[in-house]
């Protein structure tokens, strides 16, 4: 099969929506001509005009707010948020207003958009350009979240955004966009809220999201070597969450590490093992642990940064004495 | 200002009947809350009439609104049903919203309002994105976007205001000037020049009496007209008036503005006994017409009253419904 890079597959991914639904337009910052400074919309505005492939001006909570009131009069407006961390200035938009429309309408007007953006440090940007801010819109009801971990996951899970009727927040992990992988030239779609086993195995579970996928991987090989046999899972889309494959996986192999890029307290990581602990609690041999983004703010310097997020290393440490019986805190 | 009394009479009598029907509209609103028998709070529109009805009889039942906490009169305006408002206040099954979102967040689809909204300023984004997909989608509808004074204050404001300038979307930002943002004088929170705002991006201004129904509907008529042409957005600042509290329960407001004052706007400037004089020096309708029609709403306002109060609420299994399109229940 041919590869492609993650950024090549949201741009296909795009780009094969926008000829299948006239409707579907991008909204925001240097999303034309630049084709966003990280390039993933190079050459649509060639293809799709000006009309569809709308530079604004810098003005995150105005654009969001446009692509509220185009979505809810029927037009599927694809929203680029430069950076996740300027998902601050748009909360109001996204939270009080797409995430609630439908519900306080009583059903009757709804708004099918997709905020694309994106997660992930140590690209050396400090605090304010490497959060990892999914678990903040994954609290909302009525939101979607979508976390794709491959060049693959993000075209498929792209496209079935872009054909709900909800608003979807996708968050790409920035580090990825020139990562290739397998992509099938036929098309495809992913659906939303079925988990991805990615590898099986027996002692152990790694439930990883997003960029923290790779790092699971990476922990289960080096795990293997040691004759611990690792499964590692990956949500794909955190609402709606696959529960019951998440379960299933805890239950065969009794013991389950949560990994996110998101900081640790009151995160995605912290929601999965307490659903975990409460629906398979007899079934653990151990705590569900946790292991987040640093609780900090993410520093500059290369050598604080990258003790910051989880690495395959950490994992694999946490794994193994998980197995050995050592992370039990009897009293 | 009105061209031929007579030839358009039964425009003329429909703005005053709205007029009526939401004054006495929110006459019951009131009632209900004092009354207890209302949940919750509301934000009366009683004195604003003129604006809602001059700028909506200009519309089209395509043409979307957006609508604000204080947005009774709006929804009146566009169309909506006196027994599905009440049953959206009251909470009731067949609201126009089930009963999820009442008096503040009221929306009415099937005559283009896009939606109460209790974020002040909130859906000023949503009706320059209304203005947008008409624009995209090649459809001629305008929208207008419904604000207070104390909005005006929002950032969103001019985020929106300069894409609208620079895409030439058909919007109309419709400022009602009530001279209040809850108990605060609107000098103490504008700054300079509203209509200035507008200006700096290019947007035509217009300020008009908001308590002056056929100004109102002259100069939305001719902008709307205009906007569907590809000539917006547009900016109207309406000066009026609220005469009950900020919401319900604002009775004693003598500490912001005086008893004094209210009776000034109420005596003097009252939006239907103006209009109602008009059409009666005019000849379009007599004191016996319009006493009637003014009965007929009362009747029909006290019916609808009956009728919502009666009515049954959702059922509890609704809960967790309308949370997304396509899952019937989410927390099943
Ligand atoms: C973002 C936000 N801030 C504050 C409030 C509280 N609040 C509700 S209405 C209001 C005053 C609004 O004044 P104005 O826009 O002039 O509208 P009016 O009530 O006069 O119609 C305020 C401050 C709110 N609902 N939303
Ligand atoms: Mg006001």
């Amino acid at each position: 099969m041919r590869e492609i890079t993650l950024s090549q597959a949201v741009n296909e991914a795009l780009a094969e929506e926008m000829r299948r639904d006239e409707t579907v337009f991008i909204i925001g910052e240097d999303v034309a001509e630049a084709g966003t400074p990280f390039k993933v919309l190079s050459g649509l505005v060639e293809e799709f005009g000006t009309s569809r492939v709308v530079d604004t001006p810098i003005a995150e909570p105005g654009f969001m707010g446009i692509a509220v009131g185009a979505a809810m009069t029927g037009t599927r407006p694809v929203v680029d948020l430069m950076f996740g961390d300027f998902i601050y200035l748009v909360m109001d938009q996204l939270c009080n207003q797409a995430a609630k429309t439908h519900y306080m309408s009583g059903g009757k007007l709804s708004v099918p958009l997709v905020l694309r953006t994106n997660l992930g440090a140590t690209r050396r940007s400090a605090a304010q350009h490497s959060q990892s801010l999914h678990a903040l819109v994954a609290h909302i009801p009525g939101l979607k979240v979508a976390l794709p971990s491959s060049a693959y996951e993000a075209k498929g899970l792209m496209k079935t955004a872009i054909r709900d009727n909800n608003p979807v927040v996708i968050f790409e992990d920035k580090l990825m966009y020139q990562d290739k992988a397998p992509v099938p030239e036929e098309e495809y779609l992913i659906p939303f809220g079925v988990a991805n086993v990615l590898r099986e195995g027996a002692d152990i579970t790694l439930i990883g999201t997003s960029s923290m996928v790779q790092v699971c991987a990476k922990a289960a090989d080096i795990l293997a070597a040691e004759g611990i046999s690792a499964e590692v899972i990956d949500p794909r889309t955190i609402v709606p969450l696959d529960e019951a494959a998440l379960l299933a996986s805890a239950r065969k192999t009794s013991r389950v590490i949560v990994v996110d890029e998101g900081h640790q307290s009151f995160g995605v990581t912290a929601e999965i093992a307490s659903r975990i602990n409460e629906k398979a609690f007899y079934h653990l041999d151990a705590p569900v642990l946790r292991m987040g983004a640093m609780d900090v703010p993410v520093p500059f310097s290369p050598a604080l940064e990258d003790i910051t997020v989880p690495t395959p290393e950490g994992v694999a440490e946490n794994a193994r004495k998980l197995v050995r019986g050592e992370l039990i805190h009897a009293a | 200002m009105a061209k031929a009394p007579k030839q358009n009479a039964e425009d003329y009598l429909r703005m005053y009947r709205q007029m009526v029907r939401i004054r006495t509209f929110e006459d019951n609103a009131n009632q209900l809350y004092l009354s207890a028998k209302m949940p919750g709070l509301t934000h009366m529109y009683s004195g604003e009439e003129a604006v809602a009805v001059g700028i909506c009889e200009a519309l089209r039942v395509t043409d979307k609104v957006t609508s604000t906490h204080r947005g009774h009169g709006h929804c009146v305006a566009k169309g909506a049903d006196f027994k599905a408002m009440f049953c959206e206040l009251l909470g009731k099954e067949e609201g126009y919203c089930r009963g999820k979102g009442g008096s503040m967040h009221i929306a009415d689809q099937s005559n283009g309002n896009l939606g109460a909204n209790a974020i002040v300023g909130g859906s000023m984004g949503i009706a320059t994105g209304a203005a947008f997909s008409a624009k995209l989608l090649g459809k001629d509808d305008v929208t207008v976007c419904f604000f207070g004074d104390g909005a005006t204050a929002q950032g969103l404001w001019y985020e929106v205001m300069n894409m609208a300038a620079l895409w030439k979307l058909p919007v109309i930002y419709a400022c009602e000037n009530n001279g209040y943002s809850e108990y605060t004088r609107t000098e103490e929170i504008a700054a300079g020049s509203i209509t200035a705002r507008a200006e700096a991006f290019g947007i035509e201004a217009h300020q008009v009496d908001g308590q002056d129904v056929l100004a109102v509907n002259a100069l939305t008529d001719g902008l709307v007209a205009r906007a569907r042409k590809g000539e917006g957005p547009f900016f109207i600042e309406l000066k009026t008036y609220r005469y009950h509290g900020h919401h319900v329960g604002d009775i004693n407001r003598e500490y912001y503005r005086s008893k004094d004052e209210e009776k000034d706007w109420k005596e003097n400037r009252d939006p239907i006994v103006r209009f109602r004089g008009w059409l009666v020096s005019e000849g379009v309708a007599s004191e016996d017409e319009i006493e009637a029609m003014n009965a007929e709403i009362k009747e029909d306002a006290s019916a609808a009253v009956q009728y919502a109060l009666a009515a049954k609420y959702p059922d509890v299994s609704e809960v967790d419904m309308h949370v997304f399109t396509d899952v019937e229940h989410a927390l099943a």
